[in-house]
């Protein structure tokens, strides 16, 4: 009895996501907005300012793949030219999309006509962890409570590679890792996807460098779709891997 | 003003051992420095004591030696002892361990990084760095290089799971040797999670040292920038104003709180009590977004900073933040409720994966896991910095030391925390978020401890003698823990692994660093 009251208390708590509008408080540190033309000659207090080198000045760019959403740069900035907006929409289908300008960023497009068939209503990713501090790997966890529900959408995390339709990494890939990886990998039937969730598997982020660990997925292997962040939030997750499937244009 | 001064006890850290405070900093030259036999003989007196070895670090001596560090832990004198000896005049010791089981992962990470061996160690091989694995990528050498404790004998079978999870998990490679269901001993192999966080630390700039700390381990963002913080700030001789500390501290809360109420949800989820589950999988997210209401991260990143604190919470936003915290205390004491009065829950957590209290003082489990077997330390408590030297802190206990024990300490400490964060937001100080940090101390140590969600943090950082960053070393709780889960599932049954794992829920990557 108690039970069911506590379940009728606990209410309907899904979010009406894509077809209703989410939004983020405007505190969230989301997409940076770039601004060049405020930049004044010879200023690059960002650049200095920033822990992973993802930012290059004169032109002013952004590397999305690096980048943490610390608030540093942007506080770095007298002029404005760099703020972040509470937009989570991140994720990228080429690497070279993720690099920011002025210019309204590329977001990821959706697979081919085929792979959508395959994929688009019943997609399985096996989950490898390769150096993650496990806020990737948290909040990967988090859109598959309630709020999110990713298993509305056909999109289920499995406990095995056999099953699965593609990997979903995180991490910088460790030297003790890298083999695992590998193996995982393979173990996935053709065809596949390879994600890169959070900053590590895209660039190393805070690791960048490090002598036990790669600087994000081997150039070896092709990625499908790049989701950025440190970590990158469960709506950004979200909003990527629909995109991919064309649930979102 | 020192809350519980009045019950101090006189500390059991005799000479030569030098005692200090947590977070307080002291001249290299004032560590005692004593040959092998006496700091052997002395660490094992200060522990037969009731002190804890909180961390053991190697220090950069005079060239080409090197100094060996122990940091004891003295918790009821509110105290720290440091000594130290030379080597590599030696390079080869009576191993502590088998006198003192807790420094069984010291001695074998001080052997891995630094070759100093300790004779005697009953289990010496590596930590982290399997060296197979680590040689050139994809040498094809397995994990099978790495020697396995073995059971033999009429029905024993072997279990090896991961380093790739079913789970979305870190990696880790677990060893069951089992009879039938029962097992009869695990072996945990870490280090996949490798990263040399502790290198990064002390070759970057501040602004990278500060976002390493905060992944060392990224569910502990805010407790690990806090200790960085609190042992530059003392390296320094800088004072945090009144406003930066408590933010520090309702944010340092808001983390325990997130992951106390998640680990009680997947704790639902291992025992296939689904309510639970999401009931508190959805409330920890509420936890998670009052520190991005504060700091623009869910993980608290960005808040803390060596200094003071980058946020605020302005006036015109609190009473919204305090009523969305009393929302979210209501909807814990209704599911927790409804959760612990399951027979079904109940019935899988009790009994199972029981650590007593002679087993945890011998391992040196810390936090959570300590307070659950009736150890009753807490740094807020017994090592306090920031806002909690200001109160008087009665840490959680119970002494039965199994699931149910780790699950109850988790309710008890969140409600704790709830009225802790909803006391600091009242009565948030004004004025100014944060200081500039002065020249470092040339010369000078500092061990800072702080009671992150799972248990103690401890950074020992030294500076050289220009001031400059010489030895940075990072003892993540899991550290002191991942034994007393091995230890937790001897004679338990396999299928309970997953929720003793979860009642433990330790960190790989801050044990791998």
């Amino acid at each position: 009895m108690r039970r069911l009251w506590e379940r009728l208390r606990q209410g309907y708590r899904t979010i009406d996501f894509p077809k209703g509008r989410a939004e983020l408080p405007s505190q969230f540190r989301g997409r940076p907005a770039l601004d060049p033309s405020r930049c004044q000659a010879d200023c690059h207090g960002c650049a200095d300012a920033c822990p992973t080198a993802a930012i290059k000045t004169n032109p002013l760019r952004l590397d999305l793949g690096a980048c943490l959403f610390c608030p540093v740069c942007s506080q770095a900035c007298s002029q404005d030219a760099i703020r972040f907006t509470n937009d989570f929409r991140l994720a990228a289908r080429t690497r070279s999309d993720l690099m920011l300008s002025g210019r309204e960023m590329t977001l990821a497009a959706a697979l081919d006509r085929k792979m959508r068939g395959l994929f688009g209503r019943s997609l399985k990713l096996r989950q490898v962890s390769a150096g993650g501090c496990n806020a990737c790997e948290a909040d990967l966890n988090v859109t598959g409570i309630v709020v999110f529900d990713i298993s509305r959408f056909g999109i289920q995390f499995v406990a095995s590679p056999r099953h699965a339709d593609g990997i979903v990494v995180t991490g910088p890939i460790t030297t003790n890792m890298a083999l695992a990886l590998r193996e995982t990998l393979a173990a996935v039937p053709q065809p596949k996807l390879v994600i890169a969730a959070g900053a590590c598997a895209i660039s190393g982020g805070p690791f960048a460098g490090s002598s036990t660990c790669g600087d994000g997925i081997p150039a070896d292997i092709p990625v499908d779709l790049y989701l950025p962040g440190c970590p990158p939030h469960p709506l950004t997750i979200l909003d990527g891997l629909l995109r991919l499937l064309g649930g979102i244009k | 003003m020192d809350s519980s001064a009045g019950t101090l006890l006189p500390s059991v850290l005799a000479p030569p051992i030098r005692t200090v405070r947590n977070g307080q900093a002291v001249a290299r030259a004032d560590i005692p420095s004593v040959s092998m036999d006496d700091f052997r003989r002395a660490v094992l007196s200060a522990c037969s004591a009731k002190a804890r070895l909180a961390a053991m670090a190697v220090l950069p001596g005079q060239a080409p030696g090197r100094v060996l560090l122990a940091v004891l832990a003295d918790d009821k004198s509110q105290r720290l002892g440091l000594l130290s000896t030379g080597f590599p005049l030696v390079n080869r010791y009576p191993a502590l361990t088998p006198d003192l089981p807790q420094a069984q992962g010291f001695e074998r990470e001080i052997l891995e990084e630094y070759g100093l061996v300790p004779e005697g160690h009953p289990w010496p091989k590596p930590l982290r760095r399997h060296a197979e694995l680590e040689g050139p990528r994809n040498s094809g050498v397995g994990p099978d290089a790495y020697p396995f404790f073995r059971v033999a004998g009429p029905g024993i079978h072997e279990v090896a799971v991961g380093p790739v999870h079913a789970g979305i998990i870190e990696p880790g490679h677990f060893r069951f040797q089992c009879h039938g269901e029962t097992v009869l001993h695990l072996e945990i192999q870490l280090g996949y999670q490798h990263r040399d966080a502790e290198a990064l630390l002390l070759r970057s700039s501040p602004a990278r040292r500060l976002v390493v700390a905060e992944t060392v381990a990224g569910d502990t963002s805010v407790g690990h920038a806090l200790a960085y913080s609190i042992a530059l700030e003392a390296l320094t001789g800088t004072t945090p104003p009144p406003q930066a500390e408590a933010m520090r501290g309702i944010v340092l809360e808001l983390e325990r709180l997130a992951n106390h109420v998640g680990d009680l949800g997947a704790l639902c989820s291992d025992v296939g009590y689904l309510p639970g589950a999401s009931w508190f999988g959805r409330l920890r997210g509420e936890f998670l977004n009052l520190s991005l209401e504060i700091c623009g991260s869910r993980f608290g990143r960005g808040l803390v900073i060596p200094g003071g604190v980058r946020f605020d919470l302005p006036a015109a936003r609190r009473e919204a933040f305090l009523a969305r915290l009393e929302a979210a205390s209501t909807d814990l004491r209704h599911i927790a409720d409804v959760v612990f009065q399951t027979p079904a829950v109940v019935s899988r957590f009790e009994g199972t994966g029981v650590v007593g209290v002679a087993l945890a003082e011998t391992l040196g489990l810390v936090g959570v896991a300590a307070r659950a077997s009736g150890c009753d330390r807490d740094v807020r408590r017994d090592h306090p910095a920031g806002i909690y030297r200001r109160m008087s802190m009665e840490p959680a206990a119970t002494s039965s030391g199994g699931v149910m024990a780790r699950a109850q300490i988790r309710r008890r400490e969140a409600e704790d925390s709830i009225a802790l964060v909803r006391d600091q937001v009242a009565a948030l100080p004004d004025g100014a978020r944060s200081v500039a940090l002065h020249e470092p101390r040339p010369h000078a140590l500092v061990v800072a401890l702080v009671e992150g969600w799972r248990g103690e943090i401890a950074h020992v950082v030294a500076t050289d003698d220009k001031g400059k960053l010489a030895a940075y070393k990072v003892v993540d709780p899991s550290f002191h823990n991942w034994l007393g889960l091995a230890m937790a599932m001897r004679g338990g049954q396999i299928s309970d692994f997953p929720l003793c794992n979860k009642s433990f829920n330790l960190s790989y990557a801050g044990h791998d660093l």
